[in-house]
């Protein structure tokens, strides 16, 4: 019966095959890179430019962790721009109008950010009313709320270690300058640890006999993503050291990643995705879990609203707008699927750096918004044409 | 005359299973031709390659039409010869009316306008010829399953049909209904047309079908033109005699274990009707009991009711497991309390099919693999390997995802999901629906190993001959109420019936004839 089908790890082939999508986005994203780099004259690279990457960024990567939960778990958000934009109204509000502690405030945000996300997500989950509608209304009203609470006016400035959150750089405690050495340490750190956790799970792996990857593949990959993070930390330290907001970013995305992968959580989401009402019969509680993905997405939405507040260094009615589309294209562009149950944080991330990339490399480029939209559209059909072919293939 | 079908050498293959193999049929006009065979034959199969669901080209083989070789790519290719499909589930869109439906992708336009007076008379006009008596405007939805069966066959000749395809027209229709639709099948033969019906039910196939093709596993067992016995079809169709279908057993039955009191269950929505009603029921340690009925009896709602309160809504009864009263009010708290479901619909209820079979096993029992919410995925692998290996999963490895696997290995994966639940109870709603008579031995095997080591086990199953070879005793269940029971050393087909049909409100004894158990209790 199985005599048509191959061994496991006999091919490399094979390997390849079933797991294009991961290898596939990366790839997609080194060659996306690798030509911004040479069109722009080596701009991209820069360590300038690369910092400006990471801080332009950090709201839809932030996001983007938890709106993969969401697809993945079969949802849809399409409120988070304009929670983000109203949780920043809040923020500027308490600081600016009410000077509140920016610490106190910090943390009334979130509150105010799960708060939106538990309405939204308990007409959801508890009344299974479709959350393509409910976050239409949500991103309706919330962007009312942030108009009304702004009264049309722009909010700011703000006091400084609030905008620390956005454009701060992790301080020097060693004193040389440049290069920044805790950001050095942190990032060499970090790249080890990821190193060795690799590694040993791959020795594990190999002990029971479950190692799926060509041991090519394996080094291939890991030697990239290593050289890559140690080099992309020189740069920066050499330029004014790690953004704290890069600090966020990495910690949300290992900490995510971590969740999506290896907790029984994270496994009942994509059950609930792939199949709810086996999920359901399996004694998961999907009502209570989809319900706490949208309390984590608010949550998210508000941190990204103070990011983008205080990097813009004022609360505006018009801020975030059009952010819950760069974000579920980023998410889909990473290889979520649209009914649920597939997608990974990671993919996700490198969508989000695909669209930040080409975002920063046409702008580098003086490509006009109008084509760069065109582009940034047909990126996200290619993507999905290119899962769609995939799947029928297999 | 010459053939009007002849399919040669058909064989085709699904991922990691061969549906049909070199399978030959030939069939003559103004035949109505029986393919029969067990669940998984390959029937189906066999049928959506002549229809073109199954392209050209993704399977081998010759279909020869008239004469012609045809090389089908898509269903409007074999309607556009006069070969029309009707599938067991019906394809008609329930908001739409009859005249909608019937010219769905078809329709009678002027320029993309439609015209709805034509529409309508055309529509009348082949309602008459099945014998329908329904406005063309009335809604689809609205109808029975009879008459949404004729509606099929109304919209198969408006395509101008030659050779009608039907698998199991008559599954879901009452008697009456069945017999209307086989006088129907019976005129249009007089009238030239040709049909295949698929069909389990062989007091039907005698009563109106020319000849009889056997499939089983994936090839053609046998011809029949004219009458045969039914005794020969079954052993045709089973392909070993009845003795050896079933692993011999020597069961060790214990103290009773759970006993179910006064369980009653409500239809969510509608008026409410019954669908368990005042259920008492005792099952003891080490024992294999059977739950025998006819479709919509109440047996799969009785066992989700239980798990749960799975289906339904959760009017009255007590459960009890070793003497104290335990909650099962939900899912987590039925699993907790020591049952576990394997659901007859693995597809949509038992399965992530996307997901490996690492993956899927410990769904029900997470924290089994799992240290503080973390899962080891090392644990995780060892356990799929084991099972895979202690059960026998045919895959090339457990990280293979459960839609590619045959229905008898996912089936085996949702019984290792619940196994790894550490259950004291196991409810195994239909286990053997739809796999091939190997795997189904193969099931019959875990379930009389699980018995044998103390777990008890109730076994919900539509086929009756395999009640009878792997239980230790039966209850019969009729409209939601528990209406029989018997040690299986005293059962038979017909008693099992007969007890089903005594419990009928419509029914006397004396309306039933002999003939009609003996029908009743053919399906295979």
């Amino acid at each position: 019966m199985s005599d048509t089908t191959t061994d496991r790890g006999s091919d490399t082939f094979g390997f390849i095959r079933r797991n294009i999508r991961q290898y596939g986005i990366l790839f997609a994203l080194v060659v996306i890179m690798a030509f911004f780099q040479v069109v722009t004259g080596g701009i991209l690279f820069r360590p300038v430019n690369l910092t400006n990457l990471f801080l332009q960024n950090s709201h839809i990567v932030i996001m983007a962790v938890g709106m993969l939960l969401i697809i993945v778990a079969g949802h849809i958000d399409l409120s988070v721009g304009s929670v983000a934009a109203f949780v920043g109204a809040l923020a500027a509000i308490m600081i600016v109008k009410m000077g509140l502690p920016v610490p106190l405030v910090v943390v009334l945000s979130l509150v105010a950010g799960a708060i939106i996300g538990a309405i939204q997500g308990y007409w959801i989950a508890y009344w299974k009313i479709p959350s393509f509608i409910v976050t239409l209304a949500g991103m309706l009203v919330f962007r009312g709320l942030t108009m009304w609470a702004l009264q049309g006016q722009s909010i700011g400035p703000f006091p400084k270690d609030f905008q620390m959150i956005a454009s701060g750089f992790i301080p020097d405690l060693f004193g040389v300058g440049k290069p920044n050495v805790l950001s050095l340490v942190l990032g060499w750190a970090a790249a080890l640890v990821i190193l060795w956790i690799q590694i040993r799970n791959r020795k594990r792996e190999e002990a029971v006999g479950i190692a799926d990857e060509p041991f090519a593949f394996f080094v291939g990959k890991n030697a990239l993503i290593f050289v890559a993070l140690a080099w992309m930390t020189w740069a920066l330290a050499n330029f004014r050291g790690l953004p704290n907001v890069f600090i966020v970013m990495a910690v949300l995305v290992a900490l995510y990643a971590f969740i999506s992968e290896r907790t029984t959580l994270g496994r009942r989401i994509y059950a609930i995705g792939g199949n709810e009402k086996a999920a359901k019969l399996s004694g998961i509680n999907v009502e209570r879990i989809t319900f706490l993905t949208f309390v984590n997405m608010g949550m998210l939405a508000a941190l990204a609203g103070m990011v983008v507040s205080a990097r813009l260094n004022s609360a505006t009615p018009k801020a975030g707008v059009g952010f819950e589309l760069d974000v579920i294209a980023a998410v889909f562009i990473g290889g979520a699927s649209m009914s649920g149950g597939v997608g990974t944080v990671v993919g996700a991330i490198i969508g989000a750096f695909i669209m930040g990339v080409m975002n920063n490399g046409m702008s580098i480029l003086g490509i006009g918004i109008d084509y760069q939209q065109v582009i940034k559209g047909l990126v996200l059909m290619a993507a999905v044409i290119f899962d769609v072919s995939n799947k029928r293939k297999s | 005359m010459d053939a009007i079908l002849e399919m040669r050498g058909i064989t085709k293959e699904f991922p990691g299973v061969k549906a049909l193999d070199n399978v030959n049929m030939v069939v003559k006009p103004g035949e109505i031709r029986a393919l029969c065979g067990e669940n998984g034959a390959g029937k189906s199969t066999l049928m959506k390659v002549l229809s073109g669901v199954y392209p050209h080209g993704s399977y081998d083989g010759e279909i020869l039409y008239k004469g012609k070789p045809m090389a089908f790519r898509k269903i409007a290719d074999s309607e556009h010869e006069g070969i029309v499909i009707i599938h067991q589930e019906l394809a008609l869109v329930p908001h739409m009316s009859i005249a909608e439906n019937i010219f769905l992708g078809n329709e009678i336009a002027k320029n993309g306008v439609i015209d709805r007076h034509e529409t309508n008379r055309r529509t009348a006009e082949l309602l008459a010829k099945v014998g329908l008596r329904e406005s063309p405007e009335t809604k689809v939805g609205e109808l029975g399953m009879g008459k949404q069966q004729l509606i099929e066959i109304a919209k198969a000749l408006s395509k101008k049909v030659e050779l009608l395809i039907l698998d199991e027209p008559t599954s879901s229709l009452n008697e009456h209904d069945s017999a209307a639709l086989l006088r129907l099948l019976a005129s249009f033969r007089e009238q030239g047309m040709t049909a295949i019906m698929i069909s389990h039910k062989l007091n039907e196939i005698s009563e109106i079908c020319d000849s009889i093709t056997v499939l089983r596993d994936g090839a053609t067992v046998s011809h029949h033109s004219g009458m045969v016995p039914e005794s020969q079809i079954i052993k045709d169709m089973v392909g070993r005699s009845m003795d050896d279908r079933y692993p011999p057993r020597e069961p060790k039955i214990g103290d009773v274990i759970m006993k179910v009191r006064d369980w009653t269950v409500a239809e969510e929505g509608g008026d409410g009707r019954l669908l368990v009603n005042n259920a008492n029921f005792d099952l003891k340690q080490g024992e294999v009991l059977g739950i025998a009925g006819l479709m919509g009896a109440g047996r799969t709602e009785l066992a989700m009711s239980l798990f749960g309160r799975s289906v339904g809504i959760f009017k009255n009864g007590t459960v009890t497991i070793h003497g104290k009263s335990v909650d099962v009010s939900t899912v987590s708290k039925a699993i907790k309390a020591g049952l576990a479901y394997v659901t007859e619909d693995r597809k949509s209820l038992g399965l992530i099919l996307e997901d490996s079979i690492r993956r899927n096993i410990p769904l029900a029992n997470l924290p089994g693999v799992a240290k503080n919410g973390i899962i080891d995925r090392h644990k995780e692998g060892k356990i799929a390997q084991d099972y895979r290996k202690a059960i026998n999963i045919r895959a090339p490895n457990i990280d293979q995802a459960t839609m590619n696997l045959s229905g008898g290995n996912q089936q085996k994966v949702v019984l290792a999901k619940w196994l790894f639940s550490e259950p004291e109870i196991l409810i195994l709603d239909e286990p053997t629906r739809g796999i091939d008579v190997g795997a189904k031995y193969e099931i019959y095997t875990i379930i009389r190993d699980l018995a044998a080591a103390g777990k008890s086990i109730i076994v919900i199953s539509s086929e009756m001959p395999e009640l009878l070879g792997i239980t230790d005793r039966v209850i019969v269940m009729n409209e939601g109420r528990l209406v029989g029971e018997m040690p299986t050393a005293q059962a038979t087909q017909e008693r099992i019936m007969s007890v089903i049909i005594k419990s009928g409100h419509d029914l006397t004894e004396e309306d039933i004839t002999p003939e009609e158990i003996e029908a009743e209790t053919a399906h295979v």
